[in-house]
């Protein structure tokens, strides 16, 4: 997808540097997230994608400030540029300085952030049920946002905006005042995108907006959200375990594994080749529906304890390809392939301080992902 | 009637599994139909049912698998229940062997899940947290007979954790369900299946609960308990492509009617029903540009009141006046591939496949690299 239509497109919209969040537990502290560092661009759609406990949507919660106690984040900036056109009209409690300096969320007063949060930076969580109100219709919860926010709107005009937004996410107006019991799963989902709408933000926040959903439907609401990007002209960090969806739908995708970013590239150079393994085998864990059918091996083992993450490269425990250097350095995002790569990755067969081979091809991952699976505790049926 | 499958021998050799001497379903079901009635609160309300399942036909065969692909509300998992005779039948026939299953006496119960077991979608809530892996595996060895000391009970539950891969099994043998992961419990589920010694697992959503890199390993291990130990496999899921790549036949399902079955990848590729072209324009498939265009018109009907003749008529683009009038009979379309569309005639024998437009070609859910 190009992003060349977007005014601005290109510049970071939201940086996100060394973040690390802990969750402090009487049985040890779990590392949920560990120094990530992540831009998103103006206009960009950029995917999260791991397993459960990967921390990604830790890292959507924390870019929002939305973690309570136990969470803490211990370090980190998550760097806000506002829009040059938001500054001219600054807020009038000018909670977003009207300078071009970017703000940091993460030292933001309780004031600021609440004029910050849904205006700039909204959030569309997973479980559309437990989003809503069961007791207010729809019209009530979307017309509240905007109450809150421009409390120079009457009534008449709230409510005309309410059914502005129901009909970009594809509602009928008629529905407003629905309760959301009275609503489907997908119909629940859009109604929440509405939500998110409401004040025109720069950034969607969604986590797994649409896993609770079946295919169909899922389609639908994508479908729905690319449209709306288009004539809206915000950016997403869309999170899901599902990494087939982003290679469809994102401009760059970020690979997580045990609170850290693996592997970073544009869905293009993730589907011609993933550089980490641990991509390699998440890319392979997804059975098909064209193309040839072929054994898949999944990942041997399960994700580590976050209390106890292996030292070096956290996947090693895990990895066919892991040599002695993984299991003690611990492996940085660098250029995978040279200066002028954009493909970034967090793996020691790339770094020639440490590989002793040529780079791996995917011919090399299928082979050791193979025989490892023949030995290990994984399964032997050879097909 | 029983299910026309003797289409089987004009099948291509299937790569992954021999194609079964004989062609003898273990298990039939027969014209299978399920209604829930709806409690009124009222006193007097006329009373209500839900159309779960309607004239669902299906044959089990040892050492292959049939997937029943549909969303939720498709009546996929309450066919399953019925198959495992924990719903009882509304209408229709099950047939174990060639013999009609009777009877709802507890012995009779016990002697069909002897050879019929279940494993359920969410290992979370289908292990007993009171109680450890010993206990689960022991109890059904205990119940079926298979073990009958403390000695021979232990040597079985290991060998049972050895079959689904957990070693070392002596370890396993003393946990708790909350010591496991996600793909640890369902391995556990599976073994507790299999401690019968049956002939026929119905697994309904395997694999839907767990970590997308743990999942394939469950699956593969389900592919070799059906290849090795000839088990016949009932694989329920909403994922098209896992169906593809576990079963060797598929059915879809659409709000409890039956539209389309065959081999896994004649369906998948060459989709005849409306409806199985939408599903799989659906699915995600990172080769096709994310704007290519797609239309569902509509959503899943109320089952109360289900569409008249075929129910996904309200939302086909080809629906036609007689789709409303009455549900199309089964048209035969070579290869073991068959469908329930008027597009592709009146569906009343075998060969009646004379398909005139294809609509595969209309809405570009085919033609895909």
């Amino acid at each position: 997808m190009s992003n060349g239509a977007f005014p601005g497109a290109g510049r970071p919209l939201l940086e996100i540097k060394h973040v690390s969040v802990d969750y402090r537990a009487e049985n040890g502290t779990v590392h949920a997230l560990t120094d990530v560092s992540l831009t998103l661009e103006r206009g960009q759609i950029l995917g999260l994608a791991g397993e459960s406990g990967s921390g990604k949507s830790t890292l959507g919660y924390a870019i929002t400030r939305l973690l309570k106690p136990p969470a803490e984040i211990v370090d980190g900036e998550v760097l806000y540029h506002s829009r040059a056109s938001r500054q001219a009209g600054a807020a009038p409690n000018g909670a977003v300085p009207p300078s071009s300096q970017p703000v940091d969320i993460l030292t933001l007063a309780p004031g600021q952030l609440r004029a910050l949060r849904w205006k700039e930076l909204a959030i569309v969580f997973q479980s559309a049920m437990n989003a809503l109100n069961p007791v207010l219709d729809i019209g009530a919860q979307i017309t509240d946002v905007v109450r809150a926010h421009q409390p120079n709107l009457n009534r008449r005009a709230r409510t005309a905006r309410a059914i502005e937004l129901l009909r970009q996410v594809g509602i009928a107006p008629d529905r407003l005042h629905s309760y959301p019991h009275e609503l489907s799963g997908g119909m629940r989902q859009r109604a929440i995108i509405a939500i998110a709408l409401a004040l025109g933000p720069e950034v969607i926040i969604m986590d797994e907006p649409t896993t609770a959903l079946d295919v169909v439907v899922q389609r639908e609401i994508l479908m729905e959200l690319i449209g709306l990007r288009r004539d809206l002209a915000f950016s997403v960090i869309f999170i899901t375990h599902d990494l087939s969806l982003l290679l469809e739908l994102a401009d760059k995708v970020a690979i997580m594994y045990a609170g850290r970013v693996v592997e970073l590239a544009t869905r293009e150079e993730l589907k011609e080749h993933p550089r980490h393994p641990y991509s390699y085998g998440m890319l392979n864990s997804f059975p098909t529906i064209y193309g040839e059918r072929r054994h898949m091996t999944g990942i041997p083992g399960s994700p580590p304890d976050l209390r106890n993450i292996p030292s070096g490269c956290s996947f090693h425990p895990r990895c066919p390809l892991a040599f002695a250097a993984c299991q003690t350095v611990l492996p940085l995002l660098r250029q995978a392939t040279g200066p002028a790569d954009g493909q970034q990755v967090a793996c020691h067969l790339y770094d020639p301080r440490y590989a002793t081979s040529a780079l791996p091809t995917a011919d090399d991952f299928a082979a050791r992902y193979e025989a490892a699976y023949a030995l290990g505790p994984g399964e032997g049926s050879a097909r | 009637m029983s299910p026309d499958y003797t289409a089987r021998t004009t099948m291509p050799e299937d790569h992954r599994a021999p194609t079964p001497a004989g062609f003898t379903p273990v298990l039939e079901a027969v014209n299978l139909r399920k209604y829930f009635s709806v409690r009124q609160l009222r006193p007097g309300a006329p009373r209500q049912v839900v159309h779960a399942v309607e004239d669902m036909s299906l044959a089990l065969y040892p050492g292959r698998a049939l997937a029943l692909v549909g969303e939720s509300g498709s009546g996929k998992t309450t066919v399953a229940r019925m198959l495992a005779r924990l719903y009882d039948l509304t209408a229709g026939s099950i047939r174990f062997r060639g013999q009609p299953v009777k009877g709802s006496s507890r012995s009779s119960l016990l002697a069909y899940r002897r050879h019929v077991q279940l494993i359920f979608q969410d290992p979370f809530s289908s292990l007993n947290p009171v109680h450890g892996v010993r206990y689960h595996l022991s109890r059904p060895l205990r119940i079926h007979g298979h073990a009958h000391s403390r000695a021979q009970e232990t040597e079985q539950v290991l060998a049972l954790l050895n079959r689904v891969n957990l070693s070392p099994a002596d370890q396993f043998i003393g946990k708790f369900p909350h010591q496991l992961s996600g793909g640890q419990r369902q391995r556990v589920a599976i073994a507790r299946a299999l401690a019968v010694q049956p002939e026929i697992l119905l697994a309904d959503e395997p694999v839907s609960m767990l970590d997308v890199s743990i999942r394939l390993d469950v699956l593969n291990l389900l592919l070799r308990l059906k290849d090795q130990e000839r088990l016949a496999v009932l694989f329920i899921t909403h994922d098209i492509a896992s169906a593809r790549y576990f079963a060797e036949e598929t059915l879809v399902m659409y709000a409890g009617q039956t539209v389309e079955g065959g081999p896994s990848d004649e369906v998948i590729q060459r989709p005849k029903h409306p409806y199985t072209q939408l599903l799989i324009s659906a699915a995600p498939n990172p080769n096709r540009p994310i704007d290519a265009p797609f239309q569902a018109r509509g959503e899943i009907p109320s089952l109360i009141k289900p569409p008249t003749g075929c129910r996904f008529h309200p939302r086909c683009p080809h629906a036609m006046p007689v789709c409303r009038e009455r549900f199309p009979g089964r048209t035969e379309l070579g290869g073991g591939h068959w469908t329930h569309c008027f597009l592709y005639g009146e569906g009343t024998s075998a060969g009646a496949a004379t398909a005139t437009a294809s609509p595969a070609t209309t809405n570009g859910s085919t033609a895909e690299p």
